[in-house]
């Protein structure tokens, strides 16, 4: 069994991102970059299921710049096999993250893609469901278990107000919740062993289909700021600013 | 321009998240249909009827929709999107899991999650956990959006009953099946839908002691939440957790026990109306957001604020 792993590369989690100057897209000069967490979480259960036996193996993909690179060593550090980097020239959206991961799923015949649910830069939660929606394939979304069989996986889903399982028909696409593992850190001879492992680049502009923006960034700006509150004395101030002031409890 | 609102129920009740959305399409065009899709849904399909703004509701009612899988919704939502300019739905985990896939076979690209109607073509967002809001304008001539429904008060019940129809179901895909559903069950008001929010963070230090939160929150018919580190640690359910990777709430009171404000905190709650932050670490930048700080350990504050309401 192949399982193909699409990662991608984000602005670290614990970087406070803001608005360039001119409010033309965040100001991303000089911050560190990292594997998005929920890819992480998706490559950490790819291994697993290498690791048992389930499957035999496993690629990392990526479509981006050509310094996502970078992380796809990460990834193979991590345990993956080889990677694929489907370089363009300059950051695309989901729906062409999609297609272009869906060329390769053409090529690769995956039996199992896991992905993170959503890369916590744009938070758009789309590219698994669109790829398992060009591909014709199942899919369950958010997962917190995944039981593998030959043909078919029961995965259960962390959705509003509790948990979900279903069961998906093989190839199909899970996309990965917080809870489904911890990941683990890479080891200092597993970053030397993955410099040596297979990395192969694709241009996306010759995968043959359009790749110009569907959307247009007209400003990126600070959230409205709350105003300062005020710090209260003792628990009885604090119910009665409640009760008199803000009126929201009586 | 018309548009197609995805409705969000449980084949019975309507969620709050399909006014939301329905507010949310107001703001862009008068011609609104809303499709219910499900099994024995009929009550559901007369709520929406009801509801101001609405012109016309679909129903598709057949066992195949009962579990709402992805497959087979996204496939009725294509079959029917021929005369919309625009489809939209909730973007809570029901519209998340099929909306993209509608989109990907429209060839559109979605726009997720929009807070903001600026213009029909032009709507603002979150990004980076909401550290920033960017304001996005879609080239797309079908426009596939998800609503966030903290961020558009929901319609209520207006003065005319929409016609109802019937539309014919899909074939079934037969590419997953439902197993079982555990669904938390409480007395109290659904974190997402509660008007006040009683939330205990790392501070708490144990699963037990929320039972401390819990019985002010039954006082003033809160929800209980949780921040993602007093899940993590292991002190309530996933379904708890307030924040970038939980739910996102904007109640009109919320109260963060022993939370410190962590960036992926906030963007989960710092829309609520009124906050208020208990904490004994006056740094904790919980304060920063909240309108009342109450600078206290907790396990003195919160047995005197139950005492005293």
């Amino acid at each position: 069994m192949k399982i193909l792993v699409p990662i991608k590369r984000v602005v670290d989690y614990n970087v406070k991102v803001r608005p360039l100057s001119d409010q033309s897209n965040v100001d991303l000069n000089n911050v560190k970059m990292s594997v998005n967490p929920f890819c992480e979480i998706a490559l950490e259960e790819a291994v697993r299921l290498k690791e048992t036996g389930a499957a035999t193996e496993v690629v990392a993909v990526t479509v981006g710049k050509q310094d996502s690179q970078e992380q796809l060593r990460t990834a193979l550090a991590l345990g993956a096999d080889r990677a694929i980097l489907v370089e363009s020239d300059s950051i695309v959206e989901p729906l062409v993250i999609a297609k272009a991961l869906a060329k390769i799923c053409e090529d690769e015949n995956p039996n199992l893609i896991i992905l993170g649910k959503q890369a916590i830069d744009g938070d758009n939660n789309q590219t698994g469901q669109m790829l398992s929606a060009l591909m014709g394939y199942s899919q369950a979304t958010n997962a917190s278990e995944v039981n593998l069989s030959d043909d078919s996986a029961e995965v259960t889903r962390e959705i509003d107000g509790g948990l979900q399982t279903i069961k998906i028909s093989l190839p199909a696409i899970v996309t990965t919740d917080l809870r489904l593992n911890e990941p683990r850190y890479a080891s200092l001879p597993n970053i030397m062993k993955a410099k040596k492992k297979e990395l192969n680049v694709v241009s996306l502009s010759e995968m043959g289909f359009d790749t110009s923006a569907r959307t247009e960034l007209l400003s990126v700006e600070l959230p409205a700021q709350r105003a300062a509150g005020i710090i209260v004395e003792s628990v009885d101030d604090l119910i009665d600013k409640l009760k008199n002031e803000a009126k929201v409890i009586s | 321009m018309k548009i197609l609102v995805i409705a969000e129920h449980d084949n019975s009740t309507l969620k709050g998240s399909t006014n939301s959305t329905i507010a949310a399409a107001k703001e862009i065009s008068t011609d609104i249909s809303v499709l219910v899709a499900g099994n024995s849904c009929s009550s559901v399909s007369s709520e929406v009827a009801s509801l101001d703004g609405v012109t016309s509701v679909m129903v598709a009612d057949s066992s195949i929709y009962e579990n709402f899988l992805a497959e087979d919704i996204a496939n009725l939502i294509v079959s029917l999107s021929d005369p919309f300019d625009y489809i939209l739905a909730p973007a809570t985990t029901f519209g998340k899991n099929f909306l993209p896939r509608v989109a990907a076979i429209l060839d559109s690209q979605q726009i997720s999650e929009i807070t903001e109607v600026v213009s029909a073509d032009t709507f603002k967002r979150p990004i980076y956990a909401g550290s920033c809001i960017a304001t996005v304008k879609t080239l797309e001539s079908k426009k596939i959006i998800s609503v966030r429904s903290t961020a558009f008060d929901g319609v209520s019940a207006g003065e005319s009953q929409a016609p109802i129809s019937e539309v014919s179901s899909t074939d079934a895909l037969n590419v997953s099946s439902f197993v079982k559903e555990d669904l938390a069950v409480s007395d109290r008001p659904e974190l997402t839908a509660a008007d006040i929010v009683v939330s205990g963070g790392r501070g708490m230090q144990s699963g037990d002691n929320f039972h401390l939160l819990d019985s002010i929150a039954d006082k003033l018919g809160a929800a209980v939440g949780a921040s993602r580190a007093a899940v993590d640690a292991g002190f309530v359910p996933n379904d708890y957790q307030v924040g970038q990777t939980g739910k996102i709430v904007a109640p009109d009171l919320y109260i963060a026990v022993g939370i410190s404000g962590a960036i992926q905190h906030l963007a989960g709650m710092k829309d609520s109306k009124v906050i208020v932050a208990i904490n004994k670490d006056e740094d904790a930048p919980i304060f920063q957001v909240a309108d009342y700080g109450l600078i206290a350990d907790l396990f003195e504050a919160l047995p005197e604020l139950d005492s005293k309401l």
